[in-house]
């Protein structure tokens, strides 16, 4: 739940959840234990294939959204069901207490829903004097517990075995032991009599049929068959995205959803129900079973051109699974009712800006989310979209306004980081800023941070422009700021490998900031404008490739442009044209250049690597650069989640030392673990990180770009 | 049968994957002594039902006490094989039931059921379950002992979605796809089994 009135309240809620020792552990085991589990339940299936499937399915049905309630309802009505058609959730709650008014219900048993938990269902039926008991045993927990979940599928994921064992010696008024095997058989003993004694059921569905009028429920407890058939009344409260055309589409989903949530290949139960099935005590014998279809914005959702992707969600969970920052602090403090990724979008339209507002600035923009979709949606673009929609609502704030100004203008923003590079002189040494001017505070001291470079590439440039006679391929370098300003030693390093190998660099003097940064801060205007610059400053048509050392630079030129611009007619081809040149150095090197062992000398130490977001997920470059290491004579000692965010992430670790210190310590241990003498990796950014935290640290591990290595290695 | 082999050796593989107890029988007559025999040896069948030796509150504890004798629940069964299973039940002194579960919802030991499917790739099987005894019995039971005839066996759901289709399409229809016992991993994500179904899942492939 959101509560946080600002940013600065949501950080101290942030700080105090970092300090739950019990969380963090719990969290990190879990993120470890999914990838495997993951990957096992999906070994030799076509995943991506699987993925496709669902997000087209989910798309043709967004798209058919009424037509396909008409046909559902035309159906279940036949077999005698009643469905009701909620526009708001308020609707929704009364609907549903009208239902257990009209059916003189006293008791209500639930099974797990995640609608009713966006509805605020339970409140509202308390609120009319029903008794609501959640069977779910995580949802029971909470329930006790008068929390909201901090899981789409485990709930109670933030609790221990001690928390329960009190909270169950409490509601048995007995003295419980702390072992998860007899508490979940006491559980099972005490809502036993809760089904017995309830008159109305409510369930969710994660699928309903058109073409059968069916409901088709997920579940892997039995609570959800047990409160669907024991109850004379049933209520299912079922989101308009769950519609799904056909048997297939729902078998399609089934296949994809266990699978993506827990690892499992199919979860113990799935029920699928039609019309008022067989029930001893209801008249006739026939259950009385109301579907209660919720709109509550999914209908104007399903028409926006952008958002219409977030009703494909199959509510797994899996962007809270891979997520770092989820990992950090936890669902409390990663959602509002909806958790994760999605989350953070859902909250915005289901539950308004206030609960949002916080929440969408703290997305680090590594793409794992939208690597693990189930339906492919692209999380982490929606997530800035709806932050600058919030800015253009409430208006932005002003260092967001100064940057998006500055970035806007290269010519200014190249004077402010020459004038800057005068200004840190005093404070500078070794290539570190020693005192951190009073600009910064002093959270950012977790890292050291680098100092602005005495001369720039673009300066250098003239100079050490190699000479290429005969060249096969025409390359532009695209530097991007930190490599330009900060880091031109990596740019010249590449230069050193690129020349003599038959292809003429080029670097265009027009070129700027790639944008991102403004992009994340919600500055979509002048994420364009800056786009627009690059493209004409690197004309596509003049080169066969655009090359960039830079990952998060590559990643955002290749895809973020596209996106950008993609709708622009007098934008789209040039943008396009201008993607497809877009390549990353270490694919550069290895598959154009084609560098082969002769090419280095050996000796080439020890190495370790940090797998950049945006390569191996933004561009899908994986084998490259550790190819790249035996290749050039270098000995690579694999780390651990070589894949995961070293919480650099740009303006993130501006706004969120806290979380992006604890990212950088877990990087930096997984990195020594290995013993290795060198990390190695492929984005100034993450090297800025990383040098700045082992400069702290004072480790005697040297953090390398991989073009600095290969310089050092090559003949 | 030969074409049905791997599709069941796949199945039995899967269903063990998620801790069914798989073995074979070659007759129904069979399976109905194997149902007897389980209940017999097994701790699942005394009086006494999973989670009813905790301290329980005193509602708990008084759903618990409903139960007081051994009980074999059958619904669905052909009238002359469950005249032949009430028969072998009785002889060890267990009670053998197809109707009226609403009054068991204290629990039964074990519920026998033969199923109308069977999904080889997740060990899945498939039952109409529109009868409110069927669903009941295999939800109150401590053990779940399941019959499939291996000549239902599919590999994937979407080889069953003609007679899925044909199922969903009755009007009413209640149809459950079951794969291995009830679990849950809501406390500190351990896997315990059991949390409101049944504690086991033993199925027996007939070779028909």
């Amino acid at each position: 739940m959101q509560t946080a009135k600002d940013l600065k309240e949501y950080r101290a809620e942030l700080r105090e959840a970092l300090d739950n020792e019990f969380l963090r552990q719990a969290m990190d085991k879990f993120a470890v234990a999914y990838r495997g589990s993951r990957a096992k339940a999906f070994a030799g299936m076509d995943l991506k294939g699987l993925i496709a499937d669902v997000a087209q399915a989910k798309d043709g049905a967004a798209q058919r959204m009424d037509e396909l309630l008409s046909e559902f309802t035309a159906k279940a009505e036949a077999a005698g069901v009643k469905v009701h058609v909620a526009r708001t959730a308020l609707e929704a709650n009364e609907i549903i207490a009208a239902i257990a008014k009209e059916n003189g219900v006293k008791k209500i048993v639930k099974s797990k829903s995640m609608t009713a938990e966006e509805i605020h269902l339970n409140d509202h039926l308390e609120g009319q004097g029903y008794e609501v008991t959640e069977t779910d045993l995580g949802e029971w927990i909470i329930q006790l517990r008068h929390e909201g979940p901090t899981h789409m599928v485990m709930p109670a994921i933030h609790l221990s075995r001690y928390q329960v064992a009190d909270l169950f010696s409490e509601v048995t008024q007995q003295k419980q032991e702390v072992d998860i095997e007899k508490l979940v058989k006491v559980a099972r003993r005490e809502l036993r009599p809760k089904y017995v004694e309830a008159d109305m059921g409510i369930s969710g569905a994660n699928v309903a049929v058109a073409e059968t009028g069916s409901l088709g429920m997920i579940t892997n407890e039995g609570n959800g068959r047990l409160v669907t058939t024991l109850p004379r009344v049933h209520v299912a409260l079922v989101g308009l995205d769950k519609l799904t055309a056909t048997l297939r589409d729902a078998l399609r989903i089934i296949r994809v959803l266990p699978r993506n949530a827990t690892g499992q290949a199919i979860s113990s139960y799935v029920t699928w129900i039609k019309g008022c099935v067989e029930c001893a005590p209801a008249p006739g014998g026939k259950k009385v079973h109301h579907i209660v279809f919720l709109d509550n914005g999914r209908r104007a959702l399903a028409r926006d051109p952008l958002f219409s992707q977030v009703l494909r969600c199959v509510r797994c969970g899996a962007c809270a699974n891979v997520c770092p920052v989820y990992r950090l602090v936890g669902g409390h403090k990663y959602g509002h009712i909806y958790i994760g990724a999605i989350g953070l979008i859902l909250t915005y339209f289901f539950h308004g800006r206030d609960k949002a507002k916080n929440l969408v600035q703290n997305c680090i923009n590594c793409g794992s989310c939208k690597d693990v979709c189930a339906a492919g949606i692209d999380l982490p673009l929606l997530i800035k979209e709806i932050h600058a929609r919030i800015q253009d609502e409430e208006g932005h704030p002003v260092p967001s306004t100064l940057l998006a100004k500055v970035l806007k203008n290269r010519k200014l923003f190249h004077t402010l980081l020459r004038s800057a590079k005068l200004a840190q002189k005093p404070l500078t040494s070794g290539g570190f800023i020693r005192h951190l001017p009073m600009i910064f505070s002093k959270e950012q001291n977790f890292r050291a941070l680098p100092a602005i470079a005495p001369k720039a590439f673009r300066d250098l440039w003239p100079r050490i422009r190699p000479e290429v006679k005969g060249a096969r391929l025409k390359v532009a370098l695209f530097s991007g700021c930190v490599q330009d300003f900060v880091y031109p030693e990596q740019s010249v390093a590449a230069v050193n490998v690129v020349a003599g190998r038959g292809a003429a660099l080029d670097f265009p003097m027009e070129q700027s900031c790639c944008g991102l940064p403004v992009m994340m801060m919600g500055e979509m205007a002048a994420a364009r404008d800056v786009a627009q610059q690059n493209i004409s400053a690197l004309d596509p048509a003049k080169y066969d490739y655009i090359l960039t050392l830079c990952a998060s630079c590559a990643s955002h030129l290749k895809h973020g442009y596209q996106k950008l611009l993609g709708n622009d007619p007098s934008w789209a081809v040039r943008a396009k044209q201008f993607a497809d040149k877009v390549i990353d150095f270490s694919s550069f090197a290895r598959d154009v250049l084609k560098l082969a062992p002769e090419d280095f000398r050996p000796g080439g130490g020890t190495a370790t690597y940090h797998a950049p977001c945006h390569l191996c997920r933004g561009l899908g470059v994986i084998e490259a650069p550790r190819d790249l290491l035996r290749i050039a004579g270098v000995e690579y000692k694999p780390a651990e989640e070589e894949d995961v965010c070293c919480g650099f992430g740009g303006t993130f670790s501006i706004k969120f030392p806290e979380l992006s210190a604890e990212l950088l310590a877990k990087k930096l241990a997984n990195a020594e673990a290995t013993g290795a003498g060198t990390l190695v990796t492929d984005c100034p950014g993450c090297v800025m990180q990383l040098r700045g935290g082992l400069e702290r640290k004072g480790s005697p591990m040297r953090v390398r770009h991989m073009a600095e290595i290969l310089a050092q290695q090559i003949k | 049968m030969s074409e049905s082999q791997p599709l069941s050796r796949l199945f039995e593989e899967k269903a063990k994957a998620v801790s069914a107890v798989v073995s074979t029988v070659t007759s129904l007559e069979q399976a109905l002594a194997h149902a007897v025999d389980l209940c017999d040896k097994k701790d699942a069948c005394q009086i006494l039902v999973s989670g009813c030796e905790l301290p329980l509150s005193a509602t708990g504890e008084a759903l618990c006490e409903t139960k007081q004798q051994k009980i074999l629940a059958a619904p669905g069964l052909e009238p002359k094989l469950f005249a032949k299973l009430k028969e072998l039940a009785a002889e060890r002194g267990i009670l053998c039931i197809d109707t009226g579960m609403r009054q068991r919802l204290g629990g039964v030991d074990i519920a026998f059921t033969v199923a109308d499917f069977g999904i080889a790739e997740t060990g899945t099987l498939v039952f109409d379950s529109n009868s409110e005894e069927q669903r009941l019995a295999t939800m109150i039971a401590e053990f779940h002992l399941a019959v499939l005839p291996v000549s239902k066996i599919r590999e994937k759901s979407f080889d069953l979605e003609e007679e899925l289709l044909a199922l969903l399409q009755k009007s009413p229809s209640y149809t459950a796809f079951v794969t291995g016992a009830s679990r849950t991993a809501d406390i500190e994500r351990v896997l315990a089994l059991g949390v409101h179904g049944p504690l086991e899942l033993h199925i027996l492939l007939l070779e028909d």
